[in-house]
Formats: structure tokens, sequence, C-alpha cells
């Protein structure tokens, strides 16, 4: 027991000797205190609406913990508490998972649907399910060439092909000789028309590299080895902003001499846009899918609005080069760009 | 109903086994011995606390998409569980899922035959998979853990490398439109609506593999052969089990349950993503445990299997009825399945103690 006793003292002290240690050696820069400032600062949501509190759940495929789907969600978030709806989320990286997490909100009975269409196939049945059962569905992100046919309301997002191909334009501009497109998410559609588009307009040579997106190091090690292997390569596209990182870190182990340039857009990406270590982002403008979406559905249940004319509302594609990031690099701090 | 290997020594006490079979016991005793008590006690608690935290989870469709999940899971965790029994892992069986579906869909579309063709096809060469993955244990002596992580990743590069090869993207083209589609996905993916339940085909296939799992272990010589492997291979050899013949048919099983899920990817969706699957075996292999399986074989049932994949099934979707924050899925479904495993193995010792 006596032993016991003098552990549980010991571990008091050590615990009272940190706490001291991180009042006494406080930070006058950044941390969570210049966050917690920085939101008081930003104005309080509140709901702007006095429409019944309506409920409207959200279906991606994203994976966990994916930075671009976090800013989606933020933007719906936003625009749910502005329009006093109840907003709920899940996503799975799998399209069975996905079509039956689709199914669990139709059991619920939500009042509107938002889905992604990145396999479209899967999620064929239980859309068609959703608007059987009178629930509008939105789709966002992937999907504009299936959305109408499924019977969805409005598609959100960005034409992958058409951000592709300016891609593949910026690219010549530039004067690149031979590119390597990043694929992170093997199966995903959307991005094979990313690379699909950037090749058809890019006048160089085009490679595509898959890599395992939810392993960091693992894509460094491959993006590292490809550019080691083809030293002619003087471009490297990656789709998605925690992967330009990635590319960046790579070049320079490989000694390449590649310009990295990256969709999507993140903190770190506008601050490497600042400092030239990237070339140019595309950006698709997550936080207006998210926030469009909830809008949308709202309008539709309020005022029976529809927005697109039967056609994609896109987001993107906007090439974000140097003189661009520094505005945003603000907005990418607080989440919503 | 007692599934011990004849391999055994005879029952502590001196009787010869011939009386031990015909011992009267009591049936509240014999429940208490079956493998899968823990896991109907865990799934009980499961589904009573769902039913409070969620007010949705009770609707008669919430039910439908909760068996739907459990069935994709369970068809798989059936055979698994055996090949657990056996002593054995199969890291492979859940991108052996996709596999089966990308080659039934890959050869009715390049040959432009009849579906039926690509899914017998299908058939064999997943069957093939599981010989290969039986064939190279039982010659090379090396854990089956080891084997199947080869195997895995090597159908999980061919997924992706043969359908990018055959197909120019990375998921299949769509065979909606070609002959016996309807026929096969009347088979592997239809539906059903009973007083507002929405039940899938996949249930049934489920309920029947259960069915003909849990006689094959009880009522017949190769599901002795299956508890006697996974007891003891040696001794199992030594009283004449067909050991090496007992493995490799356990591995074709799952290949059996394998080309099921595959065949129903397909039809449901007629598109097959070559990416998906990885990561399903590890569930699998839950499903198995929850449901009774010992990590070291020798122990086990197929009821308890099933009862383990309603238990994930409840739980992954009860989250979402339940409207909890996502983030939190993966942890709460660690803790769902240790709480539910830990009480299988309580209630086992109980069990065992009051025999």
């Amino acid at each position: 027991m006596a032993r016991v006793r003098t552990g549980v003292r010991a571990l008091g002290a050590v615990l009272a000797a940190v706490l001291g240690a991180s009042l006494a050696g406080c930070s006058s820069t950044g941390g969570k205190r210049a966050e917690e400032r920085a939101e008081q600062a930003a104005a309080q949501g509140r709901a702007a609406v006095d429409t019944p509190r309506w409920t409207v759940g959200m279906v991606t495929h994203s994976g966990d913990g994916d930075t671009f789907w976090d800013i989606v969600q933020s933007g719906a978030k936003q625009a749910a508490v502005k329009d006093n709806i109840k907003f709920l989320y899940a996503h799975s990286d799998e399209g069975q998972q996905q079509a039956q997490l689709v199914d669990s909100y139709i059991d619920k009975k939500v009042d509107g649907l938002i889905v992604t269409l990145a396999k479209p196939d899967a999620m064929k049945a239980v859309v068609a399910k959703a608007t059987k059962a009178g629930i509008p569905v939105i789709t966002v992100n992937s999907g504009s060439a299936e959305s109408a046919k499924f019977g969805a309301l409005a598609h959100i997002g960005q034409d992958e092909t058409i951000a592709g191909e300016a891609v593949g334009e910026e690219l010549g501009k530039r004067g690149r000789k031979k590119a390597l497109c990043v694929l992170h998410e093997q199966g995903n559609v959307g991005h094979e028309q990313r690379c699909a588009g950037a090749k058809e307009t890019f006048d160089g040579e085009m490679q595509n590299l898959y890599v395992d997106g939810t392993n960091m190091p693992d894509v460094q090690a491959s993006i590292e080895a490809k550019l080691q292997s083809s030293k002619d390569i003087d471009a490297v596209v990656t789709l998605g902003a925690p992967f330009a990182d990635a590319a960046v870190k790579a070049k320079e182990q490989a000694g390449s001499k590649a310009e990295i340039d990256t969709f999507d857009l993140n903190a770190q990406v506008a601050a490497a846009l600042q400092a030239d270590t990237l070339g140019f982002a595309v950006d698709q403008q997550p936080y207006l899918q998210g926030y469009e979406a909830v809008d949308l559905l709202w309008l539709h249940k309020y005022n029976a609005d529809v927005l697109g004319g039967g056609k994609p509302v896109l987001t993107g594609p906007q090439i974000i080069t140097k003189k661009d990031a520094a505005e945003l690099e603000a907005y990418t701090k607080r989440g919503t760009r | 109903m007692t599934a011990t290997a004849p391999a055994e020594a005879p029952a502590p006490g001196g009787k010869p086994p011939a009386d031990e079979r015909l011992l009267k016991t009591s049936l509240p005793r014999r429940l208490l011995g079956r493998p899968e008590l823990g896991s109907v006690v865990g799934a009980v608690a499961v589904f009573l606390f769902f039913a409070i935290v969620a007010d949705s989870f009770l609707r008669a469709s919430s039910f439908g998409t909760v068996l739907y999940a459990a069935s994709v899971i369970g068809i798989m965790a059936v055979p698994v569980a055996l090949l657990m029994i056996g002593g054995e892992f199969d890291l492979s069986a859940g991108v052996l899922v996709t596999s089966s579906a990308l080659v039934s869909s890959m050869f009715s579309y390049q040959m432009t035959a009849n579906i039926w063709v690509g899914v017998l096809v299908s058939l064999l060469v997943t069957l093939a998979v599981g010989v290969f993955n039986g064939v190279m244990l039982t010659r090379t002596k090396l854990p089956s853990f080891i084997i199947t992580l080869g195997t895995f990743l090597m159908l999980t590069g061919l997924n992706l490398g043969l359908t990018k090869l055959i197909s120019g993207t990375v998921s299949t083209k769509s065979i909606a439109d070609m002959e016996g589609f309807s026929s096969a996905k009347a088979l592997f993916a239809s539906q059903v609506t009973l007083g507002g339940v929405n039940l899938k085909v996949t249930v049934l296939w489920w309920l029947g593999l259960v069915a003909v799992a849990t006689w094959i272990l009880l009522r017949t010589r190769a599901g002795n052969w299956i508890f006697a492997v996974g007891g003891g291979t040696e001794a199992a050899r030594a009283v004449g089990v067909p050991v090496n013949k007992t493995r490799i048919g356990l591995y074709m099983g799952v290949s059996l349950g394998a080309w099921i899920s595959g065949q129903h990817l397909l039809f449901s969706f007629d598109v097959v993503q070559s990416g998906e699957g990885v990561g399903n075996e590890l569930i699998y292999i839950i499903a198995a445990v929850i449901g009774g399986c010992l990590i070291t074989g020798g122990y086990g049932s197929a009821i308890g299997s099933a009862v383990g994949a309603f238990i994930f099934g409840m739980t992954s979707k009860g989250i979402v009825y339940a409207e909890w924050d996502p983030d939190w899925f993966k942890f709460f479904l660690g803790a769902m399945l240790l709480l539910a495993t830990l009480l299988n193995a309580w209630v086992r010792k109980r069990a065992e103690a009051t025999r």
C-alpha cells in the first residue's frame, strides 16, 4: 500500500510541475490563445430566419480526417446556423457503405440530403429512393454528369474535366514539357477526369502516378522515387492540398527542378505560393459547396427555388497564383478556404 | 450436441466415449456451453442501447438497413469463422470480394459473353485463389498470416493494374445492358419489401450460409475435422484427419463467400471500383471473434459469426441514427467491439464454471 501511495504522490508532483511550467512559460505569439482571440473577433453565428428547424443530412465519399471535407463541412455548418437547420454529416470511402449511410438518413426522414457522386453507380439506387420518398437531394463536388439523371435538384461543384483542362493550359503557359499527375485516391473517377483533362490540353507529356493518400510518408516516397527515376519531369500536379506539401519535400529530397502545382487550397499552400515553392493552385472553393448546398435546400423548402437551370453550378476552377495568395491566407487559417 | 473432436481424450470420470454421447444434459446447460452465447448477450445489449439513444433506430425501415449492413459482413464472416475454427487466418478475404466482382464484370464485357459466363468464370478464379492460399499454406508450412498477407497485397495490385489495363480506367464499364444481367441481379442483388421492411436478398444468402455452415460443423465428419485441425494439427493428423485437405477446403469456403459478396457488389451497382475492399478482411475477423471464435482456433460457431456481424451492423448504423459526430465513429466502433468481446469472454468463463 505504502508504495502505491508514494507513486500517487510522485505523479501528483510531476503533474504540478508540468502545469506550473506551462503557466510560467507562456508564448506571446500564436497557439491556442491567438486562435481564441481571432474567434472572438469573428461574428457570432445566429439563425437569421424563423423557418421551422429542418434537418439536412450530408453523406460524402471522404476518408477519415480529410482537410478538404472539413472546409466543406464548415461551409455547410455556417449556412445551417444561419438557416436554422440541424446539420448531420457522415462519410465513407467505400461506395457500398456510403449508400448504406444515405439509407440511414432516409430512414431518419431528414428534410433534405446532400450527397457526393464520386462513385455514381453505387449511389444511383439510394438517390432514387430518396427522391421517391420526397426528400430533395443536392449533389456536390463530384457527379455533375449524373446529378440531373439521378433526379437531384442541382449539382454544386467543379466539373473535373474543365478543371483539368485549365491546369493543362496553365502548365503550357508556364512552358512545361513533362508533367506528373499524382492521384491519391484509387478508384475515384473525378481524379481520373482531372488528370485526363490536363493531359488533353497540355502540349507536353503527362504521366499518372498512383499513391496511397492515407499514408503521407508513402506519398512522399513514391513521388521521390518517380522524380529520381525520371530526371526530366519539370512539373508535378497533386490533386489535394496536403499532397502538395509532400511533393515539395519529395522534390527537395530528389534534387529535382520540377515545379509543384496543386488542386485545392489550404494554409500551407497559400504560404507556399507566396514563398514561390509552389507554382499555382486550382481552387474549387469547398466552403461554397457546403454552404450553397445547405442554403439551396433551405431555399427549396422555403420558396421552392432551384438554382442552375438543370446545369451544374460551378464553384471552380479558379487558378490561384502568388498575387492572390496573400489575401487568401487569412481565410485558409480560419478553415473557410 | 457437443462439438468436440473425436481426437480428444474421453471425458474425465473414466466413462467411455460411447456413454458420453448418450448423456442427457438439460437445455439451459446445453445453451450455456455454446460459443455464441456471449455474443447473443452482447447483441441484446447493443440493441437496447441504440433503441434508447436513437429514436429512429427502431423504425421498420431502419431494421432493413441494419440487416443489410449486417448481411454484407455476415456472408463473409461465416466462412472466415470456419477458417478460424480451423486455426487459420485469411487477410486476403477483403480484396478477394472486389477481385471476384471485377473478374465477373470484365470477362463478360470483354468477351461480350452472357453475364452468367462471367459469373461462373469468376467463381472458378475466386476458388483458384482459395486453393492457392491453401496449397501455399500446406506446402510451405509458413504461417497463414504471412501467406494471405502476400495474397492480399498481390490481389490489391492485380485489381488495380488489370482493371486499368483492360478497361482503361480504375472502374469497370457498365454491364447493365447485357444479356443475363437481370436474372443475375435477381439472384444476387434483388430486394423485397415486407411490411415496410426492405429486405435485400443478401440477408437470405447470409442465413442460408449460416445454416449450411452450422450443419457442417455440428453434423458432419468434415465439421469434426475442422475442430480437430484447429485444436491441434499433429494430434488430428495422428488420428487420421486429412489436415491438408481440410485447410484447402476452408480457404475455398472463404472464396465461395467472397464470390457471393463480389457478385452482390457487381449486380447492385453494375460497375465495380477496383480500389475497394481493403480493410474489410479485419471486419470479417472481428465479427467472427465477437461471435465466440478463438484467435487460437478449435473453438467457435457459425451462428456466432452471424451474431457478430449483426452487432457490427447495428453499431455502424446505430451511430448514424444516434446522430453522433462521425469523427468519433471509429472510436465508438472500437469501444463497442472490445466491450462485446469482453462480455463474451466473461460469459464463456461463467458457462464453463457451471459445468
